[in-house]
């Protein structure tokens, strides 16, 4: 067993272990905690550093061979995003110790942290369909309590439509993949792929959309994100920075995942929705930004935009690969080009996404503890009091709006480009308008609370705020990943080789089903039982 | 990746090509970017001197620019390439020509006065530091705007023109006014940002290379590509809103908003003029697509009318210039459509000179009498000898008098103009009212606060003559365009050619060059530039009569673009309230019908496209009397379970519907599947029934047509289920891996219970998630039953 593989499970597993043990002692709790995240950064960016050149690494849990048991696979794409998951996990679990409360923290803040951490890195590790179900449920139980911790009216408000809705994903998340194995006979990504490529594929297309639904509340797409700008401006900031960085992503990584590799039989018209879906995300969200006025409201219906454009990629690069089929061949290899490039966006968006929202939403939460409140109305007077931290926002924010040379506009670039050359005119246009827009509600946020006075009537409750130690720490995390973003901006190319090599990877999935099935015989057993229960 | 061709490798810059000087255009720019950022250090630590101090890079930088000018001018541009974004295709590639030798002496140049007029002007500002980073970070983006050979370069550095213009423009931050003009430049100028980004990507598509000197060769038979209309509309939209060319020009005279040297640098000599440079970088590529010329000539000539018209009836010092820089750009647009490059690169030049000193002459004015308006001053030569001295010196050459540059660029415009062919009947009249109007706009801002009697009745101003650094930056401009105009041979003449030959591209060897002297020979031009002269100066004298005539013009403002702006942003905002109230209503009930009906619908989708109808199998399905029997059950059980209003009786009949699918699990041959369904459900119903016992009945939200809605969608999404779980048995070809479970579970796993080894072997994994879920869950209920935050006080 390649235990690489298993370290971003199983560190913060551990660490959530032990913070229980440690529930009466809060220091100590604290210790484990920013142990376990630096542990899980280290064995992290091993894990990368190993898949990085374009192997598949893939371990037998149990030691049952594929598609029996259930294999534990990264490529390139998930070693990112456990690196990123990594990465939020490390500054959120820092910055908690400088903003969170006390209550919370003895209520079991660090171990439900490292929970999610977990499920998260099993969710992106996973290449079991059921499996994934199951790291599903740990996530959405521990961001759950994480949410109504408090159990403040508007917090647990916001829960309750968090939950069901993201129970309904389960339940059709459940429903498909007992639908998937009737059809199919198997839970493997990869044997899935393997049968879904060899048989008739319109019952699967069926499911198929069952997948998207399922998926696609968990990533907020439209018309399935109410429970996101219902419920991330309630918790803490710090918990909505967690959430913002990840949940939604997980969501994401599961649609690229599951189609690019299964879900690849028609894809003319299952990513022609993907297409459209993304578009009116894009759209929606960033409208719904535009009309609110409290900082973190602003930004959670930023984060439904940008969802937007990371399943544009997806599904400019399925039309334009399903384009590629019929077309001549010079114009195939053009098409081809494009779905890579993508692809790219997509996972470049991703990466530079997580980051940025994070932060920001960090950001707000000092804002927060400045104030006394996120509303733009009552906040006032950063940029001429707080220079450092209206730059801090600043980084983050015009990237979010994919400004040169940040982050965001390699992202965005990248998209715009790939759809030129796939020739999807009407999404490139309406990924432009939504940028301007998104600008436009970052300039809202900068115009209420940096540049505009304090509103008359209300004297500034920074200047009675001292930069005490708490502060500081917030202000360091906030600087740091700021610093990524720039990094990320300045030295584009290898950020951007490495998601091109990740896309490319997704593209020719044979690489991952032999790392996942190689050695086995490729036909089943031959059995005389008439089914056992599965 | 990409399809495009590459560019031949020995089309680049050779070593030898620059020499030495090769890495100088990269420090050039780094060391501007490193001064913006090390600015606010440098005002803080050196505050009486900061300005001076900061004012040494961009004076060494022009020396430079200097240095090398010969060797440009001579037809050798200085060149860099680095690798950069090689998946892109993009690289980090500079380019020093004629072209941009003129834009960076103006922007380094001017930008070195306006460093030391800033200090002088704003120094003691408690912001100062802040506002010297963006100027001097403008100053960096715009010279990498001109010196970009790479198309994705060239929008970076424009972009962050965008940006840090609008830092510029709001730096009053705290007035709702400076805010608000400064998101109005930002998103106009981003709205065709955006549009001139898919312009440039579609235009490296179809020529085949990112690099701009070699986009004129790269594609002759560009204008029949397909992509050839949307390449010239895309580019001119961030063309033209850039440089405020009508219908967008209405930013450019809320942008004065500004401080006075923001006004000075970006507005008359720099920024406005990107759009300007843009069109002139790309006219050798793109003139050969009819629609280039034509929309260039026809939006320059109509911009240059409509801002000399609205500039005629201003009387603010800051406006009168503001619409007279409009009519400036379309004039400057003109002349590039019109195939002058020659008139273009003079008039471009005597325009910064000429415009950059009025500004900053403006300020002066503005900042020691307190008064903004041109007719509530007068004779104010007395107090302030040397700004009234200056300012004429300026508003001669914007005038057009023989003598100075602006006499020798409205010949050369006066030229083009005339022989414009089928467009001259159109062109010839904008050009002579914007000629009327600038003359008009010098007299109004150079003479009549200074030189003229003030009015009747107006207040006594206490003035006070501007420092020597205030007048620094006027007096050199104003020196260097007479200079220029009287010996054209000291250098102007050479870079405003050198310039010419690059905008007019690969045609630039059969260039004409007209040489205008001092005093121009008598001809048509000559006459219309006199003629226009002396328009203006009646106008001037007839002023009042010509606004009360002009106000009549006041309709316009009725459909005036800003109007549409308004419009516009309010319409997307209030289609964006529509729609979020619309979606995010805030009903949870809503929000659960909106995902059930979407996924039937995506489902239902999918089956018309694969001609896969959910249903009924070709084979019969045998049910069973017992299977019945328990299915009836279930469905009256959920069906009653619906119309009950009290909660213990409702829990009782899910428990029923819990028993039945039980059964069927035993009946299908899965007892210790069946045991769990049993505990569970028996739990599940005393859990419930303890919790529940505390609260009320049932309330009644809806409407019996809200229900039935409710109904129809919950049994529609049931059918919908069956169905697919009926279409998967059809099609089920594959063994199931179950099948080996169960082979292997006893000689392996070394259990017989099937299930319990899928448990605790084959997958446990699942098994150790679902007890992380469980314990999470024991730490939920905990958390919800103690932990109360009431007041949220930290963050």
């Amino acid at each position: 067993m390649n235990l690489l593989l298993v370290l971003p499970i199983l560190i913060p597993l551990t660490a959530a272990a032990l913070g229980l043990t440690a529930w009466k002692r809060p220091g100590l709790q604290r210790s484990i905690s920013v142990a376990g995240a630096m542990a899980l950064l280290v064995a992290s960016v091993m894990l990368l550093a190993a898949t990085n050149r374009g192997d598949v690494l893939a371990t037998q849990m149990g030691g049952w061979e594929a598609p029996y048991g259930i294999t534990i696979v990264a490529d390139i794409l998930s070693s990112i995003m456990v690196l990123l998951n990594a990465i939020i996990g490390l500054a959120v679990v820092i910055y908690s110790l400088g903003a969170l409360d006390p209550q919370r923290e003895a209520f079991g803040f660090h171990p439900l942290v490292h929970a999610l951490l977990a499920a998260v890195s099993g969710a992106f590790l996973t290449g079991d369909l059921f499996n994934l179900y199951v790291w599903f449920e740990v996530m959405l139980m521990s961001s759950f309590v994480l949410l109504t911790m408090g159990s403040g009216r508007a917090q647990l408000e916001g829960a309750i439509k968090y939950v069901a809705l993201n129970l309904v994903s389960s339940a059709l998340f459940l429903a498909a993949v007992g639908l998937l194995y009737g059809a199919t006979g198997t839970l493997n990504m990869a044997h899935l792929a393997e049968r879904i490529g060899s048989a008739d594929p319109r019952a699967t297309t069926l499911i198929a959309m069952l997948f998207m639904v399922a998926f696609g509340i968990k990533a907020a797409a439209f018309p399935f994100f109410f429970w996101l700008p219902a419920s991330y401006h309630t918790p803490p900031p710090v918990v909505s920075a967690l959430f913002a960085g990840l949940l939604t992503k997980v969501g994401v990584y599961a649609l690229i995942r599951t189609f690019t590799l299964c879900f690849t039989g028609d894809m003319a018209f299952t990513h022609e929705v993907i297409l459209w879906i993304a578009g009116f995300t894009m759209l929606s969200g960033v409208l719904g930004a535009a009309v609110q006025s409290e900082f973190r409201r602003i930004l959670s219906f930023h984060i439904v935009s940008q969802i937007g454009y990371m399943l544009m990629g997806l599904g400019m690069a399925g039309v334009a690969l399903a384009a590629a089929e019929s077309a001549d061949e010079s114009t195939a290899v053009a098409l081809r080009g494009a779905a890579a490039l993508a692809l790219t966006g997509s996972i470049f968006y991703v990466m530079h996404h997580i980051i940025v929202k994070t932060n920001l939403f960090l950001v707000s939460g000092i804002v927060q503890r400045l104030f006394g409140t996120g509303d733009l109305d009552r906040v006032g007077g950063i940029w001429r009091t707080r220079p450092v931290l209206s730059i801090m926002f600043l980084v983050p924010a015009m990237s979010l709006a994919g400004i040169p040379i940040l982050s965001g506009f390699w992202a965005k670039l990248t998209l715009v480009r790939a759809g030129l050359l796939a020739e999807s005119w009407w999404i490139v246009a309406v990924a432009l308008f939504v940028s301007l827009l998104t600008l436009f509600s970052m300039t809202k946020i900068w115009g209420e609370a940096f540049w505009n006075a304090m509103p008359p009537g209300r004297e500034d409750p920074t200047a009675t705020v001292r930069s005490d130690r708490g502060l500081r720490i917030m202000m360091t995390v906030v600087m740091l990943l700021g610093a990524v973003t720039l990094a990320i901006g300045f030295a584009a190319q290898p950020v951007f080789d490495l998601a091109g090599r990740a896309a490319k990877q997704l593209l020719s999935p044979g690489v991952y089903a032999d790392a996942v099935l190689g050695g086995r015989q490729s036909s089943i057993p031959p059995v005389d039982a008439d089914g056992g229960a599965p | 990746m990409l399809s495009l061709r590459r560019a031949d490798p020995g089309m680049g810059y050779h070593a030898a090509r620059g020499g030495s000087l090769v890495p100088m255009l990269l420090v050039l720019l780094a060391t501007l970017f490193v001064t913006a950022l090390a600015a606010p250090a440098v005002v803080r630590f050196a505050r009486p001197a900061a300005a001076p101090i900061l004012a040494i890079v961009p004076a060494l930088a022009t020396f430079w620019l200097i240095s090398v000018a010969p060797g440009v001018l001579r037809g050798e541009p200085i060149g860099l390439v680095r690798s950069w974004v090689s998946g892109l295709e993009i690289e980090f590639a500079l380019h020093l020509d004629g072209l941009a030798l003129l834009f960076a002496l103006l922007i380094c140049g001017i930008g070195t006065l306006i460093v030391l007029y800033a200090g002088a002007y704003l120094g003691t500002h408690p912001q100062f530091g802040r506002f010297m980073a963006a100027l001097l970070g403008f100053m960096a983006s715009m010279l990498g705007l001109v010196l970009a050979d790479d198309a994705i370069a060239l929008f970076i550095f424009w972009e962050l023109t965008s940006i840090t213009s609008y830092l510029l423009i709001g730096f009053d931050h705290e007035r709702a006014d400076a805010r608000k003009a400064a998101l109005q430049a930002l998103l106009v100028t981003g709205l065709g940002g955006l549009a001139l980004l898919a312009g440039l990507l579609l235009l490296a598509d179809a020529a085949g290379t990112l690099r701009l000197s070699d986009m004129a060769a790269a594609r002759p038979d560009l204008p029949l590509d397909p992509r050839a209309a949307a390449i010239v509309l895309l580019i001119l939209a961030g063309a033209f809103t850039k440089s405020a060319m009508a219908p967008f020009h209405f930013w450019l005279p809320g942008a004065m908003e500004a401080p006075a040297p923001v006004s000075a640098y970006l507005h008359s000599s720099t920024m406005v003029k990107a759009g300007v440079y843009l069109v002139a970088r790309l006219d050798p590529a793109l003139c050969d697509i009819a629609s280039w010329s034509r929309l260039l000539v026809a939006f320059g000539a109509a911009t240059a009318l409509i801002g000399a018209f609205t500039a005629s009836r201003q009387r603010y010092f800051k406006r009168l210039l503001a619409y007279s820089t409009v009519s400036s750009l379309g004039i400057m647009v003109l002349l590039v459509g019109l195939g002058a490059p020659q008139a273009a690169a003079v008039y471009i030049l005597a325009h910064a000179l000429f415009k950059g000193a009025l500004f900053m002459i403006a300020g002066v004015a503005e900042k020691r009498t307190g008064r903004k308006d041109v007719e509530a001053l007068g004779d104010l030569r007395r107090a302030m000898p040397w700004t009234a001295a200056i300012a004429p010196a300026a508003a001669l050459s914007m005038a057009g008098v023989p003598l100075f540059l602006g006499f020798a660029g409205k010949e050369l415009l006066l030229k083009a103009a005339l022989s414009a062919g089928w467009a001259a009947p159109f062109v010839v009249p904008c050009v002579f009212a914007a000629g009327a109007s600038g003359v008009l706009v010098a007299l109004l801002v150079a003479w009549r606060p200074f030189h003229a009697a003030p009015e009747a009745g107006a207040l006594p101003v206490a003035a006070r003559e501007g420092t020597p650094l205030l007048l620094a930056g006027p007096l050199l401009l104003a020196g260097l365009g007479m200079l220029a105009g009287l010996f054209p041979f000291l250098g102007a003449r050479a870079i405003t050619d050198a310039a010419a030959l690059a905008i007019a591209g690969p045609r630039g060897t059969g260039l004409v060059r007209i040489d205008v002297p001092a005093l121009a020979a008598p001809g048509a031009a000559l006459a219309l530039s006199l003629a226009s002269l002396v328009a203006g100066v009646l106008l001037y004298r007839a002023r009042a009569r010509w606004r009360a005539i002009a106000a009549l013009g006041g309709v316009i403002d009725a459909a005036s673009p800003q109007r549409g702006y308004t419009a516009a942003l309010d319409g997307i905002l209030r289609a964006a309230r529509f729609q979020t109230r619309l979606l995010q209503n805030g009903r949870l009930r809503i929000y659960l019908f909106v995902c059930l009906l979407s996924t039937i619908g995506l489902v239902l989708l999918a089956a018309a496209r694969t001609g896969t109808l959910p249903g009924v199998p070709a084979d019969d399905v045998a049910i069973s009397a017992p299977d019945l029997v328990f299915l009836i059950i279930a469905a009256v059980a959920a069906i009653v379970a619906t119309r009950l209003r009290g909660r213990l009786s409702t829990i009782a009949m899910l428990g029923g519907v819990g028993f039945a699918v039980a059964m069927l699990f035993l009946t299908f041959g899965a007892p210790d599947v069946a045991m769990t369904q049993f505990a569970v459900e028996t739990l599940t119903v005393i859990i419930f029934v303890l919790i529940f016992h505390h609260l009320p009945r049932f309330a009644v939200f809806s409407g019996p047509w809200v229900r039935l809605r409710d109904g129809l969608l919950a049994s529609a999404f049931g059918v919908l289920m069956g169905g697919l779980v009926l279409l998967v048995r059809r099609d089920a070809v594959f063994p199931p891996i179950s099948d080996a479970f169960a082979a292997r579970a006893a000689p392996e796993a070394h259990g017989r219970n099937v299930v319990n080894v899928i448990l605790v072997d084959f997958r446990a994994l699942d098994t150790l998630g679902e007890i992380l879920v469980l314990a999470i869950s024991g730490i939920g209920v905990y958390t919800l039953l103690r932990l109360f935050i009431r007041k949220e006080r930290e963050a």
